[in-house]
């Protein structure tokens, strides 16, 4: 297999996010999350739960692009109001699209802007301020800025550390930014202070290239790694199982 | 009971200011034809409880929102609804915006007949600086948990749409989710549905399940029969979404002149029947 790419990078990525969840709903917003949460119940994680996207828990792995595979196999049926009943239970891991992320992991996808008036809209809150209560949540970044790696976000939907830790331990007790994946690097929260902390940085990304499209001051790992590259047989399954038509590099392009 | 009624009927029933829950999610099996006859009435300044998606932004586009209570407004297959949008940045109406989860809340508060219901989302968050009317409560019991005590959001009309229904109300889904449609019909003072087609209630079987019985003629008033009543929104396994016309609907929110156009030939039309016409001779001329 030739080289990876930088889609496929973040995919595997993505995919180690997931690592040691158990039997958890892996939910995810994106095509590259697609892939990693796919990827790693193919792989290390076989025993994630996984919908179809609509209101079915599927026991085989579909594609994102492509044929889908033709009768999937059901094994239990998901509609909305038992996703909430599940990701209050806490059994599950989300992965979201961040347009507005900090560095205690404050989190906006809801509009940009004044909330009375916004510059732009939105998704809205959407399910952001329960999940990151109740649940284990990561982030997903296609394109790295300062206009998303912000100082402060302009409207709070996920709840970061500092928040968080206001709350007090009762109420967070549930609460973990597990990690922010970005198409330059790696990110975790595991500074004494809970700040974002580079981990890896993708091969080929130098550590200035992170801090000018960074907001705000990042910490970095005293054993900065490089983002581990996806082995033969991920990358196999990216390519000629998960995502044949090749969706994954359409999304980091935009 | 036979309680067939007519959407004008319906929409009759509405008065300025009334809160209206209306059931399905995003662009999927949506009461339209019951929001299209709204759009042909005088009635303004709505309350609009949603999990939202072109209902919303046909009601904001027309001006007859004055607050929103929702977690998001979407086209699913376009994600941000542009209707919507347009109105939310021109600071069109209050904006009471949930986590999606503590609309459900909300919701089966007031189907409770509970002043609220307590849960954990929502803390922490800008939902409780943009909703500053949000309450906290405390856990009375050892443990102490200070959460928030979601309002019951009660609802003066709540409109929904099923595949099936019979003449006294009792409604059947045959998609593959319900969706909250139970909670607006049992959280409202009036509860109207539409649906594709009204059967004998001993042929329920003939087209799904018994779990597919979520609405019962008790949480019922009024029944519309509405052939294509959700489009464009999707009604498996009726018919799936209408993405060109959604192409279409979203387009005509570039400016002034493009929702002009867009009213004029498929809104501003004296019936549902029409509007189906308009529909159809848009698609013959598209091909």
């Amino acid at each position: 297999m030739s080289g990876a790419t930088r889609a496929e990078v973040c995919a595997a990525a993505v995919a180690d996010a997931f690592r040691g969840d158990g039997e958890r709903l892996a939910s995810s917003f994106g095509t590259v999350p697609a892939i990693g949460a796919r990827l790693a119940k193919l792989t290390f994680a076989p025993d994630l739960l996984l919908t179809d996207g609509i209101a079915m828990l599927l026991a085989d792995v579909q594609p994102v692009s492509g044929e889908p595979k033709p009768d999937p196999v059901v094994e239990g049926w998901l509609p909305f109001r038992s996703v909430f009943d599940l990701l209050w239970s806490g059994r599950r891991h989300v992965v979201m699209v961040a347009s507005q992320i900090d560095r205690f992991g404050n989190h906006n996808f809801a509009c940009i802007g004044p909330h009375a008036k916004p510059k732009a809209q939105l998704l809205g809150m959407r399910g952001a301020p329960g999940n990151t209560l109740n649940h284990t949540t990561s982030y997903w970044v296609p394109s790295h800025s300062p206009r998303v790696f912000v100082e402060s976000v302009d409207v709070c939907s996920g709840v970061g550390y500092d928040r968080a830790a206001a709350l007090g331990p009762r109420t967070s007790r549930f609460h973990e930014i597990r990690c922010v994946v970005s198409n330059l690097g790696v990110f975790d929260f595991a500074t004494p202070d809970r700040r974002m902390r580079l981990r890896s940085l993708h091969p080929g990304v130098s550590l200035d290239e992170v801090v000018a499209a960074t907001g705000f001051e990042l910490a970095v790992a005293d054993d900065l790694a490089e983002t581990r590259r996806p082995t033969e047989l991920e990358l196999r399954l990216i390519r000629e199982v998960l995502d044949p038509a090749g969706a994954r590099e359409r999304e980091l392009a935009t | 009971m036979d309680k067939r009624t007519t959407a004008a009927a319906v929409v009759a029933e509405l008065r300025d200011g009334m809160t209206l829950g209306i059931g399905g999610w995003g662009s999927r099996r949506k009461p339209m034809a019951l929001v299209r006859e709204i759009l042909r009435s005088p009635v303004r300044d709505l309350t609009v409880v949603s999990y939202g998606g072109p209902d919303v932004g046909l009601l904001c586009a027309a001006g007859k929102v004055k607050r929103l209570i929702y977690g998001f407004v979407s086209l699913d297959s376009i994600p941000l609804e542009p209707h919507f949008r347009r109105a939310r940045q021109a600071g069109a109406f209050e904006a009471s915006e949930l986590d999606e989860g503590m609309l459900q809340w909300g919701l089966y508060a007031a189907a409770c007949r509970l002043p609220f219901l307590p849960t954990r989302a929502g803390l922490g968050s800008d939902v409780m600086r943009i909703n500053p009317d949000l309450k906290l409560v405390r856990s009375p019991y050892a443990d102490g948990e200070e959460l928030v005590a979601m309002p019951a959001i009660e609802l003066d009309v709540a409109l929904v749409h099923m595949n099936r229904a019979d003449v006294h109300g009792n409604g059947q889904f045959l998609g593959p989710d319900p969706y909250f449609d139970d909670l607006f019909c049992t959280a409202a003072r009036r509860r109207f549905l539409s649906c594709e087609k009204i059967v004998d209630t001993r042929d329920f079987s003939k087209h799904g399940s018994f779990h597919t019985l979520k609405i019962h003629r008790a949480m019922v008033d009024g029944v519309v029969e509405t052939p294509g009543g959700a489009h464009f929104t999707e009604c498996p396994p009726d018919y799936g979404r209408d993405e060109a016309f959604q192409k279409e609907y979203a387009a005509s929110a570039r400016d002034d002149d493009a929702w002009r156009g867009f009213r004029e030939r498929f809104l501003e039309l004296e019936s549902e029947d029409a509007y189906q016409d308009a529909v159809r001779a848009w698609r013959g001329a598209a091909r």
